[in-house]
């Protein structure tokens, strides 16, 4: 196959980026995307340019590193697919492939479309765990849990945080992401303790990290690759009201009207 | 010179805590003055890193990946083992402790097993406690299932994610540090060097890997707990990034680096595709379950599975090992796979595969009970061959996916050098010559959460807190050691990428350092790799800059090393003249073809000191004594 892509090529989080143009040839369809990639960096070393720089690790679809926006959709047009996982059998020869980094306020770029997600390190440092110190635990059976709250919480463990909620929401909202964290917990008995608490803390930060709001369009479901869904925000509204008037020492903030309050 | 593995006397039960008794502590008020590095947060690190600021040590933690949360460890699929007990099967903590000692072909170090059996119970109710949502029944108690090497079922499991859950629940506990102040994280910052300031481990060199700038941090111990070293066969199960070079830079530094020949094959990954393949991806051994594994009678036979009648398969596994047939141990059905491909009976475009044919249980059992047994598993098989495996045999071809060897650590999980620990796939110290399935999760966290916190005091308290700071002259010497090497590395400008040197590296340890060994293959390996390496430093091509964000460069060191490092791993599977576990080699075996194992000359740990490039590695043997158990031929007939 011979493709045509169009990449955004950026030096820096502050230099101007634009799209550069590169001819793929002689892929065949059993290569991965990334794979693509890897020939189409190996011809530029040859040729004395610049690779493409994107972020990559597992590519078995687990990690959550890769981040690429094809065609403008995240990780692409295969559903429930990390980008690492698409394979080059998806197009057809003579394609025009676009391939951006993650677009979102909260995840500047770093260099071409390698983005600084360290946002969301700072949302689940905020209250994304249950404080229970190493030792000193109970039996794992002495508290029960039903098997379909346990089955709710995988649901929304299976969050690799690797951002394409934020890059396909229109307002860059990381409602998703934080909506898995608090739903997974808020389903076992052992985060109920510090449920009220954690809503609240991990929405300020939220928003505190430049994201946006949810204004219900569902994009996030669409591109999420691991099928986190939409129901789970619903969820995270509902923590979020159950922990009104007061849940922290802090008023808590509305995540409705977050951004408002931003400058 | 004979190493001591410094395990505490007394009855095999009392060991640990007898140790505990007898280790130094640290009192509260003390403990934020000690300043700890860890190196690498996938189950080890994050699990160390949270236990020791919990603690109220300041702990500085590094990973080369945008977030603690990716170390290579959120892969494992299958589970985690614990002796609980729970389906009242029989299983016990000695029992634990049996069936990994012997799936270790009886090379590893009787009290570590033993004290890894007695931690996985408690391993269990930590991750509960943090909410990792492990399966459960509908009575609300933890399931198990069964997995390979053991009898009973005590395998615990978050759907087929069990490793991202674990890690995400050690995540989470690092995170919780992190807002408390007790850890300082470092993400996108890899190590290059270990600083020692009078033979003690005082610091590392770090390269960010945005930046470029390469930058010492000075500590008053050092944990590695950075993975272990399958790429270096290229093509692997682990991460593009997963590399040896902390734990080489630190061998070279002195620590030495035991069994580097234990390596483990996977008999079931999916095969190569092509030049361009960058990775491979691991199917659950479960389906050799229902799966069985053929190929054609004739060589290079062309036609489609299909078309090629009964009579002329060659369903080798049942035709060899009537009695285990499919399900016949990992090692064993490896190198069956590689036998009939090296005889020109392999499968694919390539030649390197083998068929795994579901077509009679599908017949036997229906399409709908294949499909809930392994639905997500032909998924995934779909997703990266573009095949449906209800439709035609998968192909499969076995892949590097482990290594039982690493740094030699003593029972406190202390390397040779004072002050630096090394834990996880790192070390070398629970598996012996071959691990078992859901066992590498246990360890990890085990080693982390368990073991470090009580063990580290005991070093620590014998030293006084910041003896040395990043401005002693070591440092300084390090940073324009790894500084030279970076610019070393630009400024050769050649006409082969790293890839490629990569690649070539790959197939020579495939091909002659791989499944079976030989005397012949290993010295042919020992000419080869150095000359690789001397063309490496003339002819490598790394584009860029050292002070920027050059992933080029970064490959660079790693490959280096790989370089380095896979002579080492040469030398030492030829030396070891047995086959045990994963290291096969060929003179080595019974007339059926099993593993011939030599507890008389190699019942030892093999650990090599490094003595510079132009020198041969002396080796040091650390003999294995087996007190409660006896040595037996590994039989699966």
């Amino acid at each position: 196959m011979n493709l045509t892509l169009y990449v955004w090529r950026q030096k820096g989080p502050h230099a101007p980026g634009k799209l550069a143009r590169y001819e793929a040839r002689g892929i065949s369809p059993e290569m991965s995307f990334l794979e693509m990639l890897d020939v189409v960096n190996e011809s530029l070393i040859r040729e004395g340019e610049e690779p493409i720089s994107f972020d990559h690790d597992c590519r078995e679809g687990i990690c959550g590193t890769c981040s690429q926006v094809i065609n403008g959709v995240p990780h692409g047009p295969q559903e429930r697919t990390t980008v690492c996982q698409l394979h080059m059998r998806s197009f057809r020869d003579g394609d025009t492939i676009y391939i951006e980094p993650w677009r979102a306020r909260a995840f500047p770029v770093i260099r071409d479309l390698i983005v600084d997600r360290s946002a969301f390190e700072r949302i689940i440092q905020a209250g994304g765990y249950i404080s229970v110190h190493t030792g000193g635990v109970p039996d794992g059976n002495a508290l029960l849990i039903p098997k379909e709250n346990a089955d709710t919480a995988m649901d929304a463990a299976e969050c690799i945080g690797c951002g394409a909620c934020v890059a396909a929401c229109p307002n860059g909202s990381a409602m998703l992401f934080t909506a898995a964290k608090v739903s997974h917990l808020a389903a076992l008995p052992q985060g109920r303790v510090e449920a009220k608490r954690r809503v609240c803390l991990m929405t300020e930060e939220m928003l505190r990290q430049g994201f946006g709001s949810c204004s219900n369009h569902y994009e996030c479901q669409a591109a999420c690759p691991k099928g986190i869904r939409v129901s789970f925000i619903a969820k995270l509204n509902r923590e979020f009201i159950k922990a009104l008037p007061r849940g922290t020492n802090t008023a808590p903030p509305s995540p409705s009207h977050g951004t408002e309050a931003k400058e | 010179m004979i190493l001591d593995g410094k395990c505490p006397a007394g009855p095999l039960s009392e060991k640990w805590a007898r140790q505990r008794h007898e280790l130094k502590l640290i009192n509260p008020a003390n403990k934020r003055k000690y300043t700890i590095i860890v190196v690498g947060t996938g189950l080890a690190g994050a699990s160390a890193a949270a236990t020791l600021g919990e603690l109220g040590y300041r702990v500085e933690a590094f990973c080369y990946q945008d977030s603690p949360r990716r170390g290579h460890s959120i892969a494992a699929q299958g589970g985690i083992n614990a002796a609980k007990n729970y389906p009242n099967d029989g299983d016990s903590i000695f029992r634990l402790f049996y069936d990994t000692i012997k799936g270790g072909d009886f090379r590893a170090r009787e009290a570590n097993v033993y004290r890894l059996a007695l931690l996985s119970n408690n391993i269990i109710d930590q991750a509960v406690a943090q909410g990792v949502p492990f399966a459960r029944d509908y009575a609300g108690y933890l399931e198990n299932r069964s997995f390979g090497g053991a009898q009973v079922s005590r395998t615990f499991f978050a759907r087929g994610q069990t490793g991202q859950q674990l890690l995400l629940g050690a995540y989470a506990a690092l995170s919780r540090q992190v807002k408390a102040g007790t850890v300082r994280l470092h993400p996108r910052t890899e190590m290059l060097d270990l600083v020692l300031v009078d033979g003690e481990a005082k610091g590392i060199t770090v390269r960010n890997l945005v930046t470029g700038r390469i930058d010492s941090h000075a500590a008053d111990a050092v944990c590695l707990c950075t993975g272990g070293y399958a790429n270096v066969f290229y093509l692997s199960t682990n991460a593009m990034g997963s590399n040896v070079t902390a734990a080489w830079r630190a061998c070279k530094k002195g620590a030495f680096f035991a069994n580097p020949c234990f390596t483990q094959i996977h008999p079931t990954c999916i095969p190569v595709s092509g030049d361009h393949q960058s990775k491979l991806t691991l199917m659950s051994e479960s389906l050799r379950n229902d799966g069985r594994v053929w190929v054609p009678l004739k060589k290079r036979d062309a036609r489609r599975p299909h078309d090629i009648p009964e009579t002329e398969r060659d369903y080798y596994l049942e035709r060899k090992y009537p009695s285990f047939g499919n399900l016949a141990p990992r090692d064993i059905a490896s190198r069956s796979a590689k036998e009939v491909c090296d005889e020109g009976r392999g499968i694919g475009t390539s030649g390197y595969g083998v068929y795994l044919d579901f077509s009679d249980a599908i017949r036997r059992l229906g399409e709908d009970v294949i499909r809930q047994r392994y639905g997500n598993l032909f998924e995934m098989y779909e997703q990266i061959t573009g095949e449906d495996a209800y439709r035609q045999p998968m192909r499969i071809y076995p892949a590097p996916h482990y290594t039982m060897g690493g740094l030699w650590v003593d029972y406190n999980l202390e390397s040779t050098i004072p002050g630096l620990f090394v834990l996880g796939e790192a070390n070398f110290s629970d598996h012996g010559a071959n691990r078992l399935g859901a066992s590498a999760l246990m360890q990890g966290l085990a080693d982390g959460y368990f073991i470090i916190p009580s063990t580290i005091a005991h070093y620590l308290a014998r030293t006084s807190p910041g003896a040395a700071g990043p401005d002693h002259p070591e440092f300084r010497k390090s940073r324009e050691d790894t500084e030279a090497l970076a610019q070393k590395l630009l400024t050769i400008q050649g006409r082969k990428t790293v890839n490629e040197f990569h690649r070539d590296l790959g197939r020579i340890m495939w091909d002659h350092v791989g499944m079976a060994r030989s005397r012949e293959s290993l010295s042919t390996a020992l000419q080869l790799i150095p000359e690789l390496r001397n063309e490496f430093w003339e002819n490598v091509k790394v584009p860029g800059q050292g002070k920027d964000l050059n992933q080029e460069l970064e490959k660079a060191g790693r490959v280096a090393d790989f370089l380095e490092f896979g002579e080492l791993m040469a030398r030492d599977a030829l030396h070891r003249n047995e086959s045990c576990g994963g290291h096969f080699r060929a003179e080595y075996q019974m007339p059926d073809g099993e593993a011939q194992r030599d507890d008389e000359n190699f019942c030892y740990v093999a650990a090599w000191e490094f003595r510079g490039l132009d020198k041969d590695p002396v080796l040091h043997k650390e003999p294995l004594t087996f007190e409660n158990v006896e040595l037996a031929v590994r039989s699966y007939k």
